[in-house]
Formats: structure tokens, C-alpha cells, sequence
């Protein structure tokens, strides 16, 4: 996928145990990328990748047009001198060292003398509101402050590139969103190519401009957070951000499912296309509807999970659907498990769009 | 843990177990005659056997840590075929007889040995029957117990702290001295004890390779031994303080890092 104005730009393909890595990534100037998957998709081993952590069978990793590695030429620039920091999952922070040698450790270990790298770690220190712990030890630390340790720790050395692997996953809810306001802001404010791995929709659409899905190691989907949420290309970020995708052949007016059931689709023309309806769109009746939707048939409810104060209820039929409905609605329904009833959708309702 | 009595059988075979460590432990401290200790402990022999000991087991120590360490860490980290019969081979000290070990150093380094001949012929260079004969020795039986432990903290650190460090632009040096041996600290420090404990009571290999010459080989074991003819009261007193150098280093590695009970 070509990026105006690329800096990082890698193609990537190693195995790793079960894990077959396989993809090509460019993250621009000025943007910040989130890498989305469910666990095991290898996004964090192409972070290591990248940083040099893991060897590369095949592929490339170049900054700003300089090549930090290409098995075709043979070339690998080791980590310490890749410039890429890395703020790992679990933050990793030295225990043996106190909150400002682990800031102060890149610079230290770049040479500069202990008086000079300790005053610039209080700066950064300064810069994530920690100052006043800089004695303490990382175990002493909450979890949201270690992050922010973490954080200070990896920009303090001044990379080109940072990778975050996970920076929320280990805090608790409550502190999750503090911590990732702050995280935004500090993002915004670093000058270099910035990548992040989460399995949160939610924390990758508040802090990225675009998101590359990836399952089982390789590409599945990149665009901006509205893209993907809006068009899911897998069963995987529709199930994340909530819509029921269906993929089939568009036949003038309907979707036909590899199983050969049709849905009626406004958009459908021709050719492989994914079909994509919110459960907000998506109405259930104890008794057969009559009425304009295209779409109508029986089904049986499987499973209801509550989503703040809405339901949403799974229903086995013609082809499986997710309705959402209000916990009222759900009770005047008497929809227990395996419960008969009628759903209906709008042809208009559809998403349409080439798979 | 819960609280459980101890059946009676295994309360008779637990006390008698714990009794046969205790009860000799309890002779040499009523059998030895106090009023002589100050006397003993400052004649010239005991004082030259203690300081020998201290600065053969110290010095054995020292090479076992500078050599012993770079030995763990290619146990620990890398893969090379033999790698399981030279960890073996290196590792056969802990169960070998000492005297065994002895000889085998006599042949290895003695005058007409493998290299001791060429050290001989070439520089000069005799090691058996000297003081640095002594360390030879002790260093052979002790240094095992160093490399053991100092690979089992090596094995079970999280290397990712390393990965950390190189992203921070450490090189390989910078992360061993400031990451890996600080985070390997307590088996560093358990393994130097256990390796020194064992250079200060070692006998059978010292006597066999470098004899028993007073102020130049005899270290506090073998002075012991020999008191014991002579000097029957001599060698208790002598055996008292080793037994409290031992009990004073295992107190102390009890309480840091050995076991948490």
C-alpha cells in the first residue's frame, strides 16, 4: 500500500513457532498507526521486527530511506542502533533502578555523563507528572505510572520511530482513560513515526489516523478508524466494533451467501461484495411483521448480552443476525434462550461494498 | 500452611535425624578448651593457616567469578553441539572425590604433566606444593557450584529486560553489566557464598596438589587434620572457627537470599 511521504516502510516475513508473518507496512510522517488483530496475529512480532529484536527470514525495514535491514543485501543494524524506541506491554522497567536511572538509561548508555542524562530524565519526568517519584522504585509505582515511567523512559533516549506494544492493556478501567488522554497528547507532541499495537478498537480509533488490521500474520484492512469500523472486511473487526458482515455474490438487488441464502440489498449490483448491518437496523416481532423490509424470516434467539443499556440478542435463522433492542423491548418480547421469533431488516439497511 | 502434627514415627526418625547434626556440633563446642583459645588462636602456625585459607578461598573465588560467569552465561545462552557433555564434564568437581581431583590436577599442571611440563620447561612455572597451587585446587572443586547458579538466575531472568535495554541503545556490554548482573544479583552473590564456603573447607584436592607446608600450603582444613595428632585441643579450637565462619555465612545467605522460611 503506498503512503505519501513514507518513512518507516517495512515488508516482513519470518515464522515463529506457529506464526507465519507475512506483510508489508508504511507508517507516513505525522500519522499515528495502529496495528489491530485479535492475540497471536504476530503484531507484536512484527514490532520486534522492526526494532531488530527478531531476525527477518525475508523483507526489508528502512527509515526515512535509510536501510536498517534487508536479507537481500545481507544488511542488520543491531537495536541500539536502530533509534527505535519500544514501550513494551508489560513497560519492563529495570527493577534494580530507580524511576530516574530507568529514564536516564538511554542516555547513559549513549555516553553522556550521569549529571547531564539524570537532569534531561527530569525533564521528561517532568513532562508525564511524575517528578516528585523520581527516587522511588518501579515497584512502588501504580500501573498508570508506570506507563507514564515507561513512556519517559523510551522518548528521553530520542528516537526516530516509537513503538507501543499494548500501552494501556495492563491498567486497570478506571485508570485507563486518564492514562490514555495523556497518551494522546504526548503521541501528538513526538516528532517521528509513531506505531501501535492494541486489540481495542476503541483505544486504537481515539489514538490513531489509521488502523492496519492484520489476522494470522498478514494484512486484512487498513484505513481510517471510520473506514474499518464503517466497512469491516473480516469477521473479526465486525465482531469488534459490533455490525453482522455477511460476504456473498451481488446479484441485482441481493446478496447470495455461499450457503445459498439471499438478503435483500439495496446497493447489491454484482460481483463479491461484503454486506454489513448494524443490529440498531435490525427489528424483532413475537408474530410474522407485515410490512415494507425486504427482509423477514423466523428464527430463534441464542444468546442475549447487555451492552450498557442496550441488549443484543443473537438469532439462528436464514442466516445468523445480531438485533439490538432496549432490555424493555427484550422483556415485552419474552425472549428466552431458544425463543421463537420474527426479525426484520430494510434492503436500505445494507451495506454493500466490494470485497 | 495448615498446622499438622507430626505422627509419632516420623517424629522419632526426624529427631534422630535432626540430633545426629546437633549432637557433634555440641561436643566440639563443650570439648574445646576456651582458656587455650587466645593462646592457639595467635601462635604462629593457626595464625598463618587462617590468613592462607581466607586468601586462597577469597582468591579462588575471584577467578571462579571472572571465569565462572562468562562459563554460565554460554551455558545459559548459547546453543552449540556438546554443549550438555561439556556442562557435564565441568560440573563432574561437585561429585568427584576431591583427592581424585587432586591427581588429576598433578597431571593436568603437576611438573611432568600435560601443560605443567610446557609451563615448567617454558616460563619456569611450578604450581604444585605452591600457594598458587592451593587456589588451583580449591578453584577446581569450588567453581561448579558458582557457574550452576549463576546459569539457573541467567536461565530464569525475563531477557526481554535486555531487549529493553538495546532499544534504549545500550550496547551488548552496557546491557551485561547494567541489566543482566544487577538482575541476576541474588544468584551472583549466592553462588560467589556457596563457591567460597567450599574453597575454605576444601581438603582432599589441596593436600593431593599442593601439599601440606606450613605457612605456604596449609590451610586452616589441613591444619586442623594434623593438630589433631599433636594437638588434640589446638585442632578443636581451630575447628570452632570455621564452624563459626560457616554458620555466620549461612545465616547471612539464609536471610538474603537463599531460602525464605
Amino acid at each position: 500500500m503506498a503512503v505519501v511521504g513514507v518513512t518507516l516502510d517495512a515488508a516482513v516475513r519470518l515464522s515463529l513457532g506457529a506464526l507465519e508473518l507475512d506483510i508489508s507496512l508504511g507508517v507516513g510522517d505525522g500519522e499515528v498507526v495502529a496495528l489491530l488483530g485479535p492475540n497471536g496475529a504476530g503484531k507484536t512480532t512484527l514490532l520486534r521486527a522492526l526494532a531488530g529484536l527478531v531476525p527477518i527470514e525475508t523483507g526489508h525495514v528502512r527509515l526515512d530511506g535509510e536501510v536498517l535491514e534487508d536479507t537481500t543485501t545481507g544488511r542488520y543494524v543491531p537495536p541500539e542502533k536502530r533509534s527505535i524506541g519500544f514501550v513494551f506491554q508489560d513497560y519492563l522497567l529495570f527493577p534494580h533502578l530507580n524511576v530516574l536511572e530507568n529514564v536516564a538509561f538511554g542516555l547513559r548508555s549513549r555516553g553522556s555523563a550521569r549529571a547531564e542524562a539524570e537532569r534531561a530524565a527530569l525533564r521528561w519526568l517532568a513532562r508525564v507528572e511524575l517528578a516528585e517519584r523520581a527516587r522511588s522504585k518501579p515497584s512502588e509505582l501504580s500501573g498508570g505510572e508506570r506507563q507514564r515511567v515507561a513512556l519517559a523512559r523510551a522518548l528521553a533516549a530520542d528516537p526516530r520511530v516509537l513503538l507501543l506494544d499494548e500501552p494501556l492493556s495492563a491498567l486497570d478501567a478506571t485508570t485507563r482513560a486518564s492514562v490514555r488522554r495523556d497518551l494522546k497528547s504526548h503521541l501528538s507532541s513526538f516528532r517521528g513515526v509513531r506505531l501501535m499495537v492494541t486489540h481495542d478498537p476503541l483505544e486504537a480509533a481515539i489514538l490513531a489516523d489509521r488502523l492496519v488490521v492484520m489476522e494470522n500474520g498478514k494484512h486484512v484492512q487498513t484505513g481510517t478508524p471510520v473506514e474499518v469500523t464503517e466497512r469491516p472486511r473480516s469477521r473479526y473487526v465486525a465482531d469488534l466494533v459490533g455490525v453482522n458482515l455477511l460476504r456473498g455474490e451481488a446479484d441485482h438487488g441481493s446478496v447470495r451467501t455461499p450457503d445459498g441464502m439471499t438478503v435483500a440489498a439495496a446497493g447489491a449490483v454484482s460481483g463479491e461484495v461484503f454486506a454489513v448491518i448494524h443490529p440498531r437496523a435490525v427489528s424483532l416481532y413475537r408474530s410474522r411483521p407485515d410490512g415494507s423490509p425486504r427482509n423477514t424470516w423466523r428464527g430463534r434467539a441464542n444468546g442475549v448480552e447487555l451492552y450498557g443499556d442496550r441488549a443484543r440478542v443473537r438469532i439462528e435463522g436464514r442466516v445468523p443476525i445480531i438485533a439490538e433492542v432496549t432490555p424493555a423491548a427484550l422483556a415485552d418480547l419474552k425472549l428466552g434462550e431458544g425463543a421463537e421469533v420474527w426479525l426484520s431488516f430494510k434492503a436500505t439497511d445494507v451495506g454493500v461494498y466490494p470485497a | 500452611m495448615r498446622r499438622e502434627r507430626a505422627p509419632l514415627w516420623i517424629a522419632v526418625l526426624a529427631t534422630i535425624g535432626a540430633a545426629f547434626f546437633i549432637l557433634p556440633l555440641v561436643g566440639l563446642v563443650v570439648r574445646t578448651p576456651w582458656g587455650d583459645a587466645l593462646g592457639s588462636l595467635t601462635s604462629p602456625d593457626t595464625l598463618n593457616a587462617l590468613k592462607l585459607s581466607l586468601i586462597a578461598s577469597l582468591s579462588s573465588t575471584a577467578v571462579a567469578l571472572v571465569l565462572g560467569v562468562p562459563l554460565a552465561w554460554v551455558y545459559a545462552r548459547v546453543e552449540f553441539p556438546g554443549r550438555a557433555v561439556l556442562r557435564a564434564l565441568t560440573t563432574l568437581p561437585m561429585v568427584l572425590p576431591p583427592v581424585v581431583g587432586g591427581i588429576a590436577l598433578l597431571l593436568a599442571f603437576g611438573r611432568r604433566g600435560l601443560l605443567g611440563s610446557l609451563l615448567d620447561s617454558a616460563f619456569g612455572i611450578t604450581l604444585p606444593f605452591t600457594s598458587a597451587g592451593v587456589v588451583f585446587a580449591e578453584t577446581f572443586v569450588a567453581m561448579p557450584f558458582l557457574v550452576l547458579t549463576v546459569e539457573a538466575g541467567l536461565r530464569s531472568m525475563d531477557r526481554r529486560y535486555e531487549d529493553a535495554a538495546r532499544t534504549l541503545g545500550a550496547h551488548r556490554w552496557t546491557v551485561f553489566t547494567r541489566v543482566t548482573l544487577p538482575m541476576i544479583g541474588p544468584s551472583l552473590a549466592a553462588g560467589a557464598v556457596l563457591c567460597w564456603a567450599r574453597a575454605l573447607g576444601e581438603f582432599g584436592a589441596t593436600i593431593t596438589f599442593a601439599g601440606n607446608f606450613p605457612g605456604v600450603t596449609q590451610t586452616m582444613p589441613l591444619a586442623v587434620y594434623l593438630l589433631l595428632e599433636t594437638n588434640p585441643e589446638g585442632s578443636f579450637i581451630l575447628s570452632v572457627i570455621l564452624l563459626l565462619v560457616s554458620l555466620v555465612v549461612l545465616v547471612g545467605l539464609r536471610r538474603r537470599w537463599l531460602w525464605s522460611v
